[in-house]
């Protein structure tokens, strides 16, 4: 199991890296708010609150080394959004980046669709290695030669330069949600996605940027009746007319675009009863759904919300058929969870590349990883103080009362201002991608 | 008596969230704005349910004359009650924010009494009724008062500068919303 030190086939996690600064004034833009690896791992594309995407690429393995995989090093950094203005509705429009999504790559371009509140825009990430020298009518410097001093042609080269990394924006896909935007998905047709906002599901072809299909419609004609929001969507990675949407009661809702346009009845309702036990004046919130995203087999579907993350299979949905409690020593805290505002927090998750195990994020700058198959988990943290390269992080434990054992941390000490809310798993390798505020960390299994 | 002051701290601690986050860039989030209604929601139930509790065991313990400072403590109690009871969700008063000046309390706590008292024309009689110095002012209410719209209708309501904020926050409202108007329509108001 993933960080364990016991058993032959268990993961021990060590330090890689860590990315961005160490001060600890941190400015709002640099707050890291969204994290995603590409289809082949190559690429890590971070957003932030500034409305920057910053890619990093890995180096290719050593060949003296080749049990050490290589580091990510920046490869592009652009401003995707800025903030913006809506006059009609005096609202400002924040730049922050919700979601990243990289499309399936067809040529040596790479190209990723990136959404703050209101807008998507899908850029192309290219390369430039060489330049054209050796022009008939102009000089190198660009300036144009008198066309009778050619006396001959020469044909124009290719010549090797700096490497350079462009990115530039293709499609903006603005106007269609008048909610904000909480999620977008690539379809596993190559040539559509969705968009989610709080009440609708808009579906999106890539070349058609100034119209799109709504296909899901949650929005009540009296809004008084309003009784829960869209919280998150994803395509299914394998069934291009499949999707699911989680809302903030704590269901999802499967949809087949097959039976219709306007998919507002489901296909499946994923519901689990409501432990009357646990009831409380926080019940509500702490059941809404912050994230849902399918495994790579298109099996099963992750959920996670503030306690909690479980796995459905697609073949029930009566109840969920694994449930891994996050923190749950902090239900007896959720007053203090509320009036600090942390009970709002949206926590994501995601799956390994073989979906044998999945990671979330908590407080204190830990994050979880809940072995599926061994029935293990573990709480491992980023931080500045185990930075040492290949140094093995050490699981933690936390007390919730009563005695605490040694290197137990208590939960009261446990620090809510630091918050692992976006994490990532390379699709391949045991390579995790973890955000603390405005750190980025990476965190790799011992190469023995 | 915990559980309605902690019910009671939560509906406070909710209205201020409600309030501050007009002030928020990006917005008001509908999502958030859901989640705080419906805590508010459940804090009112079960505020309401305690008390009812607590007013059971005052009238069972009221066999002997009463000292002066239960009865204080129970007019405190049930001028408190009264003011929230207009703030309450009922099943056919929408739940009302009752921020305001102690005109539209009258008027809101009288409205809840007519309708207790099941008044056949339905009508709301709006009786100047004198309150307590203790129950002047709900402590739990933002100190911040709204414009008191005038009306008749039973569903009357002040509008906040937040619930305002809701009603401007979406082009998509159906209808322009009268200034009388739910929590549930102001939230939705997004």
């Amino acid at each position: 199991m993933a960080g364990s030190s016991d058993g032959n086939d268990e993961v021990q996690w060590c330090f890689s890296q860590v990315k961005g600064t160490i001060d600890d004034d941190i400015a709002e833009a640099d707050i890291i708010s969204t994290v995603e690896f590409n289809h082949s791992g190559e690429l890590l594309a971070t957003g932030d609150k500034g409305g920057r995407v910053v890619i990093f690429q890995q180096k290719p393995e050593s060949k003296n080394l080749p049990q050490r995989r290589g580091e990510y090093n920046v490869y592009s950094t652009f401003q995707s959004h800025e903030p913006e203005f809506d006059y009609l509705k005096s609202l400002e429009i924040e730049e922050k980046i919700n979601k990243i999504r990289w499309l399936p790559q067809k040529n040596a371009a790479h190209f990723l669709l990136s959404t703050n509140d209101k807008t998507i825009k899908l850029w192309k990430i290219s390369e430039r290695d060489k330049r054209p020298e050796g022009y008939n009518l102009k000089e190198e410097d660009g300036r144009y030669r008198n066309a009778s001093s050619v006396t001959s042609l020469r044909v124009p080269v290719f010549k090797p330069m700096d490497l350079m990394v462009e990115a530039s924006p293709r499609r903006v896909f603005a106007n269609a949600h008048t909610y904000h935007i909480n999620s977008i998905s690539v379809n596993s047709d190559c040539e559509t996605y969705l968009s989610a906002d709080d009440l609708r599901v808009n579906l999106w072809h890539w070349e058609i940027n100034d119209r799109s299909f709504n296909i899901v419609d949650i929005k009540p004609d009296n809004m008084e009746d309003l009784t829960e929001v869209i919280t998150a969507a994803e395509f299914h990675p394998n069934q291009c007319n499949t999707f699911v949407y989680s809302s903030s009661k704590g269901t999802i809702r499967m949809c087949d675009m097959r039976t219709s346009a306007l998919c507002d009845n489901h296909a499946k309702l994923f519901e689990e009863p409501e432990d009357p036990n646990n009831r409380s004046f926080f019940s509500e919130i702490i059941s809404s759904i912050s994230d849902v995203k399918f495994s790579h087999s298109g099996r099963y579907i992750m959920t996670r919300d503030y306690l909690s993350v479980k796995i459905w299979d697609l073949n029930m949905e009566s109840r969920p058929v694994e449930t891994y409690q996050v923190h749950d020593y902090f239900r007896s805290k959720l007053c203090s969870l509320y009036e600090n505002d942390c009970i709002f927090d949206k926590f994501e998750c995601c799956w390994n590349g073989n979906d044998s195990v999945v990671m979330t994020g908590s407080y204190n700058n830990f994050f979880r990883m809940f072995d599926r198959g061994y029935r293990q988990d573990v709480i491992l943290e980023a931080s500045r103080d185990n930075c040492k390269p290949r140094s093995v992080l050490k699981p933690r434990k936390v007390s919730s009362g009563g005695k605490r054992k040694k290197d137990e941390i208590s939960v009261d000490s446990l620090d809510f201002n630091k918050k692992i809310l976006h994490t990532a798993w390379h699709p391949l390798d045991n390579i995790i991608a973890v955000a603390t505020t405005n750190n980025l960390y990476i965190f790799q299994d011992k190469v023995n | 008596m915990e559980v309605s002051a902690e019910a009671k701290r939560i509906m406070v601690v909710a209205l201020g969230k409600l309030y501050s986050s007009r002030t928020q860039r990006g917005g008001l989030r509908l999502h958030r704005s859901l989640l705080l209604t419906l805590v508010m929601k459940s804090a009112r139930d079960i505020y309401h349910e305690a008390q009812v509790q607590t007013e059971s065991v005052v009238n069972e313990c009221q066999q002997p004359p009463p000292t002066q400072q239960s009865v204080t403590q129970g007019t405190t109690e049930a001028s408190r009650v009264d003011l929230l009871g207009p703030a309450l969700l009922t099943h056919e008063n929408p739940l009302m924010l009752s921020v305001g000046d102690k005109e539209e309390e009258k008027q809101e706590r009288a409205g809840a009494q007519n309708k207790e008292n099941q008044c056949p024309n339905g009508s709301a009689q709006q009786s100047r009724k004198r309150r307590g110095r203790e129950a002047a002012e709900p402590d739990f209410l933002p100190c911040k008062k709204a414009k008191l719209e005038q009306g008749n209708c039973l569903h009357q309501l002040t509008v906040t500068p937040v619930l305002m904020d809701y009603m401007k926050c979406s082009s998509e409202l159906a209808a322009h919303p009268s200034p009388t108007m739910t929590l549930h329509r102001a939230v939705a108001a997004c």
